[in-house]
């Protein structure tokens, strides 16, 4: 199995990309880098495909198909293409609630985290 | 047998179709609640029946693979039920369905504002495909596809009445999802990739043919998507931070099913793959993190919800120590006491709804004397609580003891540092449900800290409430029947894994045998061994 070069350098450009931009605490920019990578993931996908000419359905004696891609990652990308779609869209609708009721879309922390992490300061002022 | 040869094609897809099709009709009958309601138990009540005939079709037979649409095994859809995957349905569609009728029980008498109720039963229909799709599933990629329709429906139903507290618990929620789901995409591409199929059978023959760091290393990838989902110990942080915001039915099933189907994914693919055990070592010190630091996490909490999803990472630890032993007394082990938690922290779960119903609050800074005010509350509480800190006779005791005793079979040093871990956690669990149970259930409310910062009306009950209006209401009344009723129905299933233990743990065994041997799989999935 042959990779392409191009192909790899892209997915690895798009998982870094998509990877800083989840790290961001603003929900639409988290929203940008998980589609980034699930481009990447998709990219990688098909160049994980079997190589030309070996459809699993048709059987790989059957010369007139030599050109066939491997359907099966195709397949797979489209599923999955699909789910981000939907998921991504609800992100979106999330984001732009979250933006109606504090104005902002930042995630924040945890309050009762923050709570308990302080507890101890609150309770003993003098340590 | 010929009868199990008709009725077992026939029947395996109905877990996902039933739900599915109920989905689409509650849809349809948005604005009729009751007669939605009665579409939901019908077909939750239906996957139930199904699931307990396959588990006895299953038990009696063993596994059975079932060509979807008639394609031959590798290329066509597998769905395979074997003792295990029986029995996850089986206990999944029993919570499912006592849930949904405690759900069912709250709304009726308060008529929760939050919890929209047209939306509310479909997604929860979804939500059941999805657990079963993923149980069933005999390939890689229809469990990612499983995973993903649950994850979509929890997604709906954590944020659901999309009040503030629950979009910043859902935000993190649903973007942690999003990420496992993209590591697990990552692990099916390096698999695919490795060994041209995604079967698992007959992944389980390549895998052990291709070269050993190809395979471990799609196989680490796959492994900490599934670890997301399961909540195991560096992945687990999400958990209680999302969990605790959710409607209270909604935090049972999520507690109970949920992170179970991670672990069910786990013990699938690890005990399928590398029967040997490559990667035990790690297992097991995951296992003994996530025990001792989620039930220290339990320790610190002051509301319950949160301190009981702290155990419940602590007990998913046991889970893995069982499937990183490797063995089939370690795998026994893990079976049992995947059915005793979810039956157990469901209950739970649900007994926490009830507190708040009749509190006013979760805080243990804000709420006591419950024992003295409903004694029924009190006994709900105490025997699961009980149950899950491993007190003698309950089932939390003898999965506990399965697993100690695996662990000592295995003799290995780490074996033994779990069965430490495992003693240790045990006893801080019992102490974690002590405290709730002398702070919220012992304690007079005048002695709480901030007991008179509870709320005198419960919150949940809203104005279209049927029998008294909620300004005037002065207490929340007596505990709704149906929610009573579907409590006590988990604790008795609780207990009666405890008095039924012979039988459940031979079922476990011979599900834990099928499982150590991936010969009974790889035979019933393709037919024939494949030649190499």
């Amino acid at each position: 199995m042959t990779a392409n070069l191009f192909l790899l350098i892209t997915i690895g450009v798009l998982t870094a990309c998509g990877v800083y931009l989840l790290l961001e605490r603003v929900v639409s920019k988290m929203l940008l880098g998980i589609l980034l990578l699930s481009n990447a993931v998709n990219l990688l996908i098909l160049t994980m495909g079997g190589p030309d000419g070996q459809p699993p359905i048709l059987g790989s004696a059957e010369t007139a198909h030599e050109d066939t891609a491997d359907p099966l990652a195709q397949a797979m990308i489209l599923t999955a293409i699909v789910i981000t779609m939907g998921l991504g869209a609800f992100i979106l609708a999330l984001a732009y609630r979250a933006y109606m009721l504090t104005t902002t879309e930042d995630v924040v922390n945890d309050p009762e985290d923050t709570h308990i992490a302080t507890r101890r300061e609150r309770e003993d002022p003098e340590q | 047998m010929t009868l199990s040869q008709d009725l077992l094609p026939a029947i395996v897809a109905l877990p996902v179709l039933v739900p599915l099709l109920g989905a689409a009709l509650t849809l349809v009958f948005g604005r009729r609640p009751r007669l939605q309601a009665m579409i939901s138990l019908s077909a939750l009540t239906t996957v139930l029946v199904i699931s307990g005939l396959l588990l006895y079709l299953v038990d009696r037979d063993g596994t059975t693979a079932v060509q979807v649409g008639g394609w031959p095994t590798p290329i066509g859809i597998t769905l395979v039920v074997d003792r295990l995957s029986a029995g996850m349905l089986l206990v999944s569609a029993f919570v499912l369905l006592l849930v949904s009728i405690y759900g069912a029980g709250q709304n009726i008498s308060d008529g929760d504002e939050n919890q929209p109720t047209s939306i509310y039963r479909p997604t929860y229909l979804v939500l059941t495909a999805g657990v079963s799709m993923a149980f069933l599933a005999g390939d890689l990629f229809n469990l990612f596809v499983g995973f993903e329709i649950l994850l979509a429906a929890s997604f709906v139903l954590l944020t659901v009445g999309a009040t503030e507290e629950r979009i910043r618990a859902g935000i993190a929620y649903v973007m942690v999802s999003m990420l496992s789901s993209m590591i697990f995409l990552i692990g099916i591409g390096l698999i695919y990739g490795t060994t041209g199929t995604l079967n698992f059978a007959q992944l389980a023959l390549r895998l052990d043919a291709a070269p050993s760091g190809a395979s471990t290393a799609g196989y680490a990838v796959l492994l900490v998507a599934f670890g997301i989902k399961a909540a195991v110990f560096p992945l687990s942080s999400w958990l209680p931070d999302s969990y605790p915001t959710a409607p209270a039915p909604v935090t049972a099933v999520f507690a109970g099913l949920l992170t179970k189907v991670g672990v069910y994914a786990i013990i699938r693919t690890n005990s399928l793959w590398f029967p040997d055990g490559t990667f035990g070592n790690i297992l097991l010190v995951c296992g003994l993190a996530t025990m001792v630091v989620g039930i220290l996490g339990a320790i610190a909490q002051t509301d319950i919800r949160r301190l009981l999803s702290f155990t419940l990472i602590s007990h998913i630890g046991y889970m893995i120590f069982g499937i990183g032993l490797a063995t089939v007394a370690g795998l026994t082990g893990a079976v049992y006491y995947v059915a005793h938690h979810i039956l157990v922290q469901t209950a739970l779960f649900l007994v926490v709804g009830l507190i708040e119903r009749q509190a006013g609050s979760v805080s243990l800074r804000r709420i006591g004397g419950l024992a003295a005010a409903s004694p029924l509350l009190g006994v709900l509480f105490l025997v699961p609580a009980l149950n899950l800190g491993g007190i003698p006779p309950f089932s939390g005791f003898i999965g506990k003891v399965a697993l100690l005793e695996a662990g000592a079979e295995d003799g290995s040093v780490l074996a033994w540092v779990l069965v430490a871990g495992s003693v240790i956690t045990s006893l801080l669990t019992l102490y974690a449900v002590a405290r709730v149970w002398s702070k919220a259930f012992w304690r007079p409310r005048a002695e709480a800290p901030e007991g008179h910062l509870t709320a005198a009306k419960p919150p949940t009950l809203v104005e279209d409430s049927t029998y008294v209006h909620y300004e005037d209401r002065t207490d929340p009344g007596r505990m709704p029947a149906l929610m009573v009723l579907s409590t006590v129905a988990l604790v008795t299933a609780g207990l009666a894994l405890t008095v039924l233990a012979g039988p459940t743990l031979g079922f476990a065994e011979r599900a834990a045998a099928d499982l150590h041997d991936p010969t009974v799989y790889i035979d019933a999935v393709l037919g024939t061994p494949e030649p190499r």
